[in-house]
C-alpha cells in the first residue's frame, strides 16, 4: 500500500519515551520495570520512520526483520499484521522487543540515528507482539507439506527455538530436547522476571509448539542420549547444537567456596527458574546479604544485582575493574539499576573473598585499579595500583564474570572438533560442524553473548539444514 | 510425568520408590544420579539410582527423609507421579576388576554404594562390604549387599545389630587382616567419609568417596555444588560425583551443606502443620 502512504511532515525527533514502573516502587517486586507503549504512542513512535528506501535497518537485524514494512502496518494500525510480519523472519518479537540491544543493532544504523533519536524499533515490536497475544489473535500460518525428515534441536534458548520454527515452517519434524525442567533456555532462567517475564518467553515456546514442534523437557543430550544416539538410534536426519555457553566462571581467588558466594548462574537460576522469591510457597531457597557485590560489568551482573536489591539487600554494588565506559551492558541497563539505587565501584577488583569462623562472607578484600594500555579486546586494560587494597564491607558476593563453554556435549562427541576454549568449531555462515549432519549455534560456538545473535545463527542454521536435507550435500 | 509404580517403607524416615523413567533406566550406569522435582512449586533433588528395571522402565530410588521435600516424597504413593525426573547425571564409577575391594556405606549412603558393590563383583572384583547405621531399625539393604558380596560385615553404632562400633571399625579391622585391598569405595554422611579417608591413609590404599553436595541444574551450569579436591574447586555434579577420597576438603564440605540450614527448617515446620501425617512414626 505504499502508494497511499501520506506524505511525511519532515523529520521528528522527538522519541517516544515508553513508560516504566518507578523506581521506588519497582525495588520492591519483580514486576516488569518497562511497560510498553500504547496504541496512541506506538503509531507516533511509527509514524516517525522514514521509510527509507534502501532500509540499513534490516542489515542491522540478525533475524532479517521487515523492519519498515512492519513500522508501515503500525501507522496504519494494523497491530496484529505487524506482529505476523515480523514473524515470518523471527518466531520470538516479544522476547527480541525486550532484550535485544537495539542501539548496537537495527537502531544503530537508523538514519535518524544521525540526529541522536533513531525509531524506537524494539519498542515497537513489543508492542506489536503484545497486542498480538492480548487480543488473541496469534496465529499459526499455513505450513508446507511434510518433508518427512526429522531434526533433533538441542537446547531451547533462542538459538534452539528459532532453528525449530524457521524449520517447521519448511516441513520438517522438530524435536527440541531441553535439560531443564522447563523451555526458554537462558531467556527462563537466567533473564529475570523484571526484564523479560517468563509468561511471554512461555508464549513463544506454546507458539514454536503450535507449529508443529515436539518439546522434550528433562533430557540431558551428552548424558539421556548422546549425538550419535540421535543420529543412529532415534532416528533424526540432523542434529542442531544449541545448548548455550552454561559454564560459570569463578575468579579462582581464596575464598570463593565460602558461604554467601554465588555463580550469577546459580543466584539467577535459583530466582528465576526455581522462583526462589517465592520462597516457602516455593521449594528452592536464596539467600541474600544485607550488603550484596556483584563482580562483573555486563548485563548479566546488572541482572543479578538488581536481583539482589529486590530481595531485600540494604546495599547493593557493582564491583568492575575497568571504568563506566568500558562496561559491557547495555546503556538502559545500568540506568536502570543506578535509578534504583545500585552503587558503582568502579576500577575495583577482588583479591580476597574473608569468611567468618562459620564459612560465611564477612568482607571482600579488593584492590583499586587503573587503565593503562588497550588489550585486544580494544578495551583499555586495567592495571593494579599497588598498595591500594581495601576491605569492602560485604556479606554477599556473586561472581558475574562471564560463562564458558559447558563440555557435556562436545566431551560425548569425540568425533567433534572444539576449539582451545572448549567451544564448538562451527562454520559462521553454515553453522555446520565438523561432524557430518550437526549444526551448532548461539553462545557455544562464540561464547556468551546476545539473543539477537543467537536467533541470527539459529536463521542460519535452519537455512543450512533444510539444504542438507533437502540435497544431502555435506 | 514419571510414575511411582512401587513403593517399599524400610522405615518411617526411609523409603523407596521405583519411578517409570525409561530413558533413564536404559542409560543409567553405577555411580550415576538423577534429579527429581515432584511438582511445579518443587526443588530439584539429587538422588542416586540404586536399581533398574530395563524393561520395565523404571528406577529404584531411596532416600532419608530429612527435609520438606523428603518429607513430601515420602507421602507418594504407586501411581502419583513426579513432575520431572532428569539422568542419568554425573561421571559413571570407574569399574574393572582391581582384585579385591572393599565397599563401605553409612545409613543411607548403602542405597547408593549397592550398584556400584554390584558392578565392581560383576566385573570379577572379590567384593567385602561393610555397611553400618546408627541402629538396627535404620539399616537397609543388607539381604541385596549380602546376596553380592563375598563377605559383608554390618556394624551398628548402638551395638543393637551385628558388630558394636562404627564403619571405620570394621574396615581397619579388614585392612589390618587382608594385607592387600586394592580398592575402598565409601559413601555415607561427609563425616564418615572424611573418617574412612583418615582410616584408610596409612594402608595407602586408593579410596574413592561419592559426594552430595547441594544442586541446582546439576549440569555444570550453576556452580551450587563446588568443592575443593586437591586445592582445585571441582564440581561435584559434572566432575563427579566420586573423587580421590583423599583429595577431597571434607570441612569445606560440610560447612557448604549447611548453608540453607534456616530455610530447611523453616520449610519443614511449614510443611508439619500442614502434613501432620507425613510425620508419622517419626519422633
Amino acid at each position: 500500500m505504499a502508494d497511499e502512504k501520506k506524505p511525511r511532515k519532515g523529520l521528528n525527533l522527538n522519541r517516544m519515551e515508553m513508560p516504566r514502573q518507578d523506581p521506588r516502587e519497582r525495588i520492591k517486586n519483580f514486576n516488569e520495570v518497562a511497560l510498553g507503549y500504547t496504541e496512541e504512542m506506538a503509531v507516533a513512535e511509527a509514524e516517525r520512520c522514514l521509510q527509507c528506501k534502501r532500509p540499513v535497518c534490516i542489515d542491522g537485524c540478525p533475524a532479517e526483520v521487515k523492519i519498515p514494512e512492519f513500522i508501515q502496518l503500525v501507522v496504519e494500525k494494523k497491530f496484529v499484521e505487524a506482529s505476523r510480519k515480523i514473524k515470518e523472519t523471527n518466531a520470538l518479537p516479544a522476547v527480541c522487543g525486550r532484550v535485544c540491544p537495539q542501539e548496537e543493532q537495527c537502531e544503530e544504523v537508523c538514519v535518524l540515528n544521525k540526529k541522536g533519536a533513531p525509531v524506537a524499533i524494539g519498542r515497537l515490536e513489543r508492542f506489536v507482539a503484545d497486542y498480538e497475544a492480548a487480543v488473541g489473535a496469534v496465529e499459526v500460518p499455513q505450513l508446507p507439506p511434510r518433508t518427512g525428515k526429522r531434526v533433533a534441536v538441542v537446547g531451547s534458548g533462542p538459538a534452539g527455538l528459532t532453528v525449530a520454527a524457521d524449520l517447521a515452517l519448511m516441513g520438517h519434524e522438530v524435536v527440541i530436547f531441553e535439560a531443564l525442567h522447563k523451555a526458554g533456555g537462558v531467556l527462563v532462567y537466567g533473564i529475570p522476571e523484571f526484564r523479560l517475564p517468563k509468561a511471554i518467553v512461555q508464549r513463544e515456546v506454546d507458539y514454536i509448539q503450535k507449529l508443529g514442534v515436539k518439546l522434550y523437557c528433562d533430557v540431558v543430550v551428552g548424558k539421556t542420549f548422546t549425538v550419535d544416539d540421535l543420529l543412529k538410534e532415534e532416528g533424526f536426519d540432523a542434529v542442531f547444537l544449541g545448548v548455550g555457553a552454561g559454564l560459570p566462571w569463578f575468579m579462582d581467588i581464596p575464598g570463593e567456596n565460602l558461604n554467601g558466594v554465588y555463580s550469577a548462574n546459580e543466584f539467577l537460576t535459583r530466582n528465576n527458574l526455581m522462583k526462589a522469591y517465592l520462597f516457602p510457597e516455593y521449594d528452592t531457597p536464596i539467600k541474600v546479604g544485607r550488603k550484596v557485590a556483584v563482580v562483573g560489568g555486563g548485563n548479566v551482573a546488572m541482572d543479578a544485582v538488581r536481583t539482589a536489591l529486590r530481595l531485600g539487600a540494604e546495599e547493593a554494588h557493582i564491583v568492575y575493574r575497568r571504568s563506566r565506559k568500558e562496561m559491557p551492558a547495555r546503556n538502559e541497563e545500568i540506568e536502570n539499576a543506578e535509578e534504583e539505587g545500585v552503587i558503582f565501584d568502579m576500577l575495583v577488583n577482588p583479591v580476597e573473598i574473608l569468611g567468618d569462623e562459620k564459612g560465611w562472607v564477612k568482607g571482600m578484600k579488593c584492590i583499586r585499579m587503573e587503565l593503562g594500555e588497550p588489550d585486544e579486546s580494544g578495551r583499555r586494560r586495567p592495571v593494579p595500583i599497588e598498595g591500594s587494597e581495601f576491605i569492602m564491607d560485604v556479606d554477599m558476593v556473586v561472581m558475574a564474570i562471564g560463562t564458558g563453554a559447558n563440555p557435556l556435549v562436545p566431551s560425548t562427541t569425540p568425533d567433534m572438533e572444539t576449539n582451545r576454549r572448549g567451544y564448538i568449531v562451527a562454520d559462521p555462515e553454515t553453522c555446520k560442524t565438523t561432524k557430518k549432519g550437526v549444526f551448532a549455534g548461539g553462545d557455544i560456538i562464540r561464547g556468551a553473548a546476545t539473543v539477537i545473535l543467537a536467533v541470527g545463527d539459529g536463521k542460519k542454521a535452519a537455512r543450512s539444514i533444510d539444504h542438507y536435507l533437502r540435497t544431502g550435500e555435506w | 510425568m514419571f510414575k511411582v509404580v512401587r513403593k517399599k517403607e524400610w522405615h518411617p524416615t526411609i523409603t523407596e520408590l521405583w519411578v517409570e523413567a525409561p530413558w533413564v533406566a536404559k542409560k543409567h550406569k553405577p555411580g550415576q544420579f538423577v534429579i527429581v522435582k515432584m511438582n511445579e512449586r518443587g526443588e530439584r533433588v539429587p538422588l542416586t539410582v540404586v536399581d533398574k528395571n530395563v524393561e520395565e522402565g523404571t528406577i529404584c530410588l531411596i532416600f532419608q527423609k530429612v527435609g520438606k521435600s523428603t518429607f513430601h516424597m515420602g507421602l507418594m504413593n504407586p501411581g502419583d507421579a513426579f513432575m520431572d525426573v532428569v539422568g542419568p547425571l554425573g561421571r559413571p564409577t570407574h569399574i574393572e576388576n582391581f582384585g579385591t575391594v572393599v565397599c563401605v556405606g553409612g545409613g543411607v549412603g548403602i542405597a547408593p554404594l549397592y550398584p556400584i558393590a554390584k558392578g565392581m563383583k560383576e566385573a570379577g572384583n572379590r567384593l567385602i562390604s561393610i555397611i553400618g547405621a546408627r541402629t538396627k531399625d535404620l539399616l537397609i539393604l543388607e539381604e541385596d549387599m549380602k546376596a553380592i558380596s563375598d563377605e559383608l560385615i554390618v556394624t551398628t553404632d548402638d551395638g543393637s545389630y551385628g558388630m558394636h562400633g562404627f564403619v571405620t571399625d570394621a574396615l581397619k579391622q579388614v585392612l589390618d587382616r587382608e594385607g592387600q585391598v586394592d580398592m575402598v569405595v565409601a559413601i555415607g554422611p561427609v563425616i564418615m567419609m572424611k573418617f574412612v579417608t583418615k582410616t584408610a591413609e596409612p594402608y595407602k590404599v586408593p579410596l574413592v568417596v561419592s559426594l552430595n553436595s547441594i544442586m541446582v541444574d546439576a549440569t555444570g551450569m550453576c556452580g551450587a555444588c563446588r568443592v575443593s579436591v586437591g586445592g582445585v574447586t571441582r564440581f561435584v555434579c559434572v566432575d563427579g560425583p566420586e573423587f580421590d577420597g583423599y583429595q577431597v576438603d571434607y570441612d569445606e564440605l560440610m560447612m557448604r551443606q549447611q548453608m540453607y540450614l534456616e530455610e530447611e527448617k523453616l520449610a519443614l515446620e511449614k510443611f508439619r502443620q500442614e502434613h501432620p501425617e507425613a510425620f508419622q512414626g517419626v519422633c
